[in-house]
């Protein structure tokens, strides 16, 4: 406890510097954002953007972003927990984190934070290298059913959004999804290596990470799980080419636990305003995102749904025991 | 071109950023546990006053800063603030025990000074086609490449064998730590949830090699008076200069490549330059292996500034990160709104040339900066070992709880701490441990991604030639030996039957 007080004793004098000018009066005291994966990734995109976006609106605004990578975020999601009541830290979440809650048996589950808002939605992108022999999904369907085994299929990390759409696209081709011959990789940039060194026959993994390789040609975008076609990549949907699947990568913000209503509305207002600003709008329209914004209570019941949703297609995958 | 870019790189200001960058680069590198990721990670807001030169300037100063910082506490206090400069403790330690901690901070500091100026070289010349070897290295090619690093240090592994493997399976049962990313399941976690991911590998070597050192140091200061070392002369000899520069190419040579390789990482090449110039020492230096080598510390050293330059390679012409700071320096790029890749060259060349021209800048004034301060430094072993030591408990401490503000993390440490002392005990070497750690998770994903990817046929791990050829070269590495023991004995056989 001595050591505790000595140490806030400590902190003090510099909390005083680090508030300096922004003026904690007016409510604008430093705000932490947690990415609960390592930098580069899908959520840590979205942590930085966000930072430069409320950055925009307020120059002096003291934001800081780190990362607490692992176990598809519930490392973060159990670092939160012990932030209950902490009204100034925002955490990034979306489907991957639903899903690792339930495949890793996490104590703490979404249940136990305060929803503040959903913010865009990415769709998946399934690709091949542009060596594969397969011009569409088709050619690789066909190819997929012939010898599930021989089509290995590069993306996130296991039970994670991009292997929940390799197990609803083989479900929909009629192949047993537990056949999926997927190989997990830490965070988008290696899974992009083993495509673009034409290592594996396919990939699935978010628009953004793939769409300036499908661009340059390295890579050849065969479907996207979206219900109609988008700006950022010329591929057909995942529909149009022929299998029945539809996935939305969401992603959002919570925050600890135990917040009181003032503190959940200085969040929920603030994100909706950093939603609002021209910095946020650019990076949506640049990353390929797709604006889903949905704050407070309409998010806290979404959320609620989503849960019980992600559970059963998990469980039908056989993705938990 | 080029030049170009030095006329944007040599306005004052920007001289100003990469001072500040080495600076800063080389004092979180100092620090155990506070690495350039996190450093860039906490500047990245500075991109929204600073200009965009300006701020890559300084990013890649503290990146080169970082790689040479981490060899200072190696060489004078045998513990090393980056995982990279983990072998330099080796040999460098022992120098300084000698009496020769000026002349391992010189050659450390030349030697990252020569690698990074040639390696940056190397960036302009020939980034497309290193890139396209290093995107082509597929699992079973990493597979082969960690058991050929595993082979190469076995020459580190001690004298006595057992206590090496022991050592080594200390490291390689760490390493196993967390969830297992294929399968997602948790693994010799305890039930910790803060266990899930895995401990991490700068814990590892601070916990063993500074708690344990800082430790043994104090369990032994009430048998009499520590020696004194002896500072010595401040400046490189004719002799260390000679054995000193071959080391240096032939770590660059290393580090580059391994560097630009999205799973390589700044500490196989280090692993690979040590054994190397272990192997080619002859006369003085080979007597002086294990007593404190030059070429061990000059190799290793610019080994790890190379690959520190070779990362850059697929970060700019394909914006694939492949180490934590340059995923970090990829989020700066999209924040001044660029996109990395095969256009940015055409694109923005005043930037990226600026920046690579300040690359050069910032190696000549890592230089400047660290080479007079080498006899400075290397004062520092005057100090009197328990001040010394309880600095480097507080720092190590301070450092490993940055890394993720947990407590769970300095539990882990402490624990090292006492492994490590009780290995020095018992004579167990330390390095085995952290190496077994840092390849053996490795080894094992990719070995059990390459089968994945072959459907469970074996044959894929030597199907490609970049595999088999690196098999080879580990199997050729444990026979010779093996051949030439057999040999010898087979001949005094047949000497004596006569």
């Amino acid at each position: 406890m001595r050591l505790r007080r000595l140490a806030v004793l400590a902190i003090l004098p510099l909390a005083a510097l680090t508030a300096c000018g922004s003026g904690s009066a007016t409510g604008t005291s430093a705000l932490r954002i947690m990415a609960p994966a390592s930098p580069g990734g899908g959520w840590d995109q979205t942590a930085r953007t966000a930072e430069q976006a409320l950055k925009s609106l307020d120059p002096s605004r003291k934001i800081e972003v780190y990362n607490v990578p692992g176990a598809g975020g519930t490392i973060g999601l159990s670092q939160l927990e012990r932030e209950k009541g902490n009204g100034d830290l925002l955490m990034t979440m979306g489907l991957v984190m639903v899903g690792a809650v339930e495949q890793n048996k996490s104590q703490v589950t979404l249940a136990d934070t305060t929803p503040v808002a959903k913010l865009v939605e990415e769709y998946e992108l399934v690709v091949v290298p542009a060596e594969s022999p397969h011009r569409t999904l088709a050619d690789l369907v066909a190819a997929w059913k012939a010898d599930p085994a021989k089509i290995a299929v590069a993306g996130g990390s296991a039970g994670g959004t991009d292997h929940i759409v390799a197990g609803l696209m083989a479900k929909a081709a009629g192949i047993d999804p537990k056949r999926v011959n997927y190989v997990a990789h830490s965070g988008g940039g290696e899974a992009l290596n083993a495509l673009l060194g034409n290592k594996v026959a396919m990939g699935v993994s978010g628009v953004g990470e793939f769409a300036e390789h499908v661009k340059s040609g390295r890579l050849r975008a065969l479907g996207v799980s979206a219900p109609a076609r988008i700006a950022s990549v010329d591929a057909p949907t995942l529909k149009e080419a022929g299998l029945d699947v539809e996935l939305a990568n969401w992603r959002g913000f919570v925050a600890p636990r135990d917040l009181d209503e003032e503190a959940q509305k200085k969040l929920v207002d603030l994100v909706t305003k950093m939603h609002g600003s021209q910095a946020w709008k650019d990076a949506v329209a640049k990353n390929g995102w797709t604006d889903a914004f949905q704050a407070g209570k309409p998010f806290a019941d979404f959320l609620a749904a989503e849960q019980i949703r992600i559970k059963a297609i998990i469980a039908e995958m056989g993705l938990v025991s | 071109m080029l030049l170009d870019g030095f006329a944007t790189a040599l306005t004052p200001v920007n001289l100003l950023y990469a001072l500040a960058g080495v600076t800063l680069g080389t004092l979180v590198g100092v620090l155990p546990g506070i690495g350039p990721a996190m450093t860039v990670a906490l500047l990245l807001p500075i991109t929204f006053n600073v200009p965009p030169a300006g701020a890559f300037i300084m990013f890649a100063g503290i990146y080169y800063g970082g790689m040479y910082g981490g060899s200072t506490t190696s060489i004078l206090l045998n513990t090393p603030g980056e995982s990279s400069s983990m072998i330099t403790a080796l040999e460098g330690n022992k120098m300084a025990r000698r009496g020769r901690a000026a002349q391992a901070l010189a050659t450390a500091a030349i030697g990252s000074f020569v690698a990074g100026t040639i390696a940056t070289g190397l960036l302009v010349v020939a980034a497309p086609l290193v890139v396209d070897f290093a995107i082509s290295f597929g699992p079973e090619d990493y597979f082969a490449l960690a058991v050929l690093a595993f082979t190469a240090v076995s020459s580190v592994l001690s004298r006595s064998v057992v206590r090496g493997l022991a050592s080594l399976g200390f490291g390689l049962v760490i390493g196993l730590v967390g969830i297992d990313e294929q399968t997602g399941q948790a693994r010799l976690t305890l039930g910790v949830p803060q266990l899930l991911g895995g401990i991490e590998v700068v814990v590892v070597a601070v916990g063993l090699f500074a708690l344990g050192e800082a430790l043994y140091v104090a369990s032994r200061l009430r048998h009499g008076e520590p020696e004194i070392i002896p500072v010595g002369r401040a400046f490189l000899g004719r002799s260390d200069w000679s054995r000193s520069w071959r080391p240096w190419l032939r770590g660059t040579a290393l580090g580059f490549p391994f560097g630009a390789l999205p799973g390589g990482g700044a500490e196989i090449p280090t692993f690979l330059s040590y054994s190397i110039e272990r192997r080619l020492a002859r006369g003085v230096a080979r007597e002086e292996y294990g007593r404190g080598a030059i070429e061990g510390v000059a190799g290793p050293e610019a080994a790890n500034n190379a690959s520190a330059a070779g990362t850059l390679v697929p970060l700019l012409t394909l914006g694939l990160p492949t180490s934590a700071t340059a995923a970090i320096m990829l989020a700066a790029f999209q924040q001044y709104g660029l996109q990395p890749g095969p256009q940015l060259f055409d694109h923005n060349p005043a930037l990226v040339w600026g920046m690579i021209a300040s690359l050069f800048l910032g190696n000549a004034m890592l230089l400047v900066l660290n080479l007079p301060l080498a006899p400075v430094w290397a004062k520092v072993l005057h100090i009197p070992r328990p001040y010394l030591y309880a600095g480097i408990v507080l720092f190590a401490a301070l450092g490993v709880y940055a890394l993720n503000a947990s407590w769970v993390d300095l539990v882990v440490l402490y624990v090292l701490g006492l492994l490590g002392f009780a290995m020095r005990c018992f004579g167990l070497p330390i390095a085995p441990a952290v190496i077994g750690m840092i390849l053996g998770p490795m080894a094992e994903i990719q070995l059990r991604r390459a089968l994945a990817i072959g459907a469970g046929d074996a044959a894929v791990l030597v199907r490609s030639p970049i595999a088999a050829a690196l098999l080879a070269l580990s199997l050729l590495a444990l026979l010779t030996p093996l051949v030439r023991a057999l040999v010898r004995r087979l001949l005094a056989r047949r000497a004596g039957s006569r």
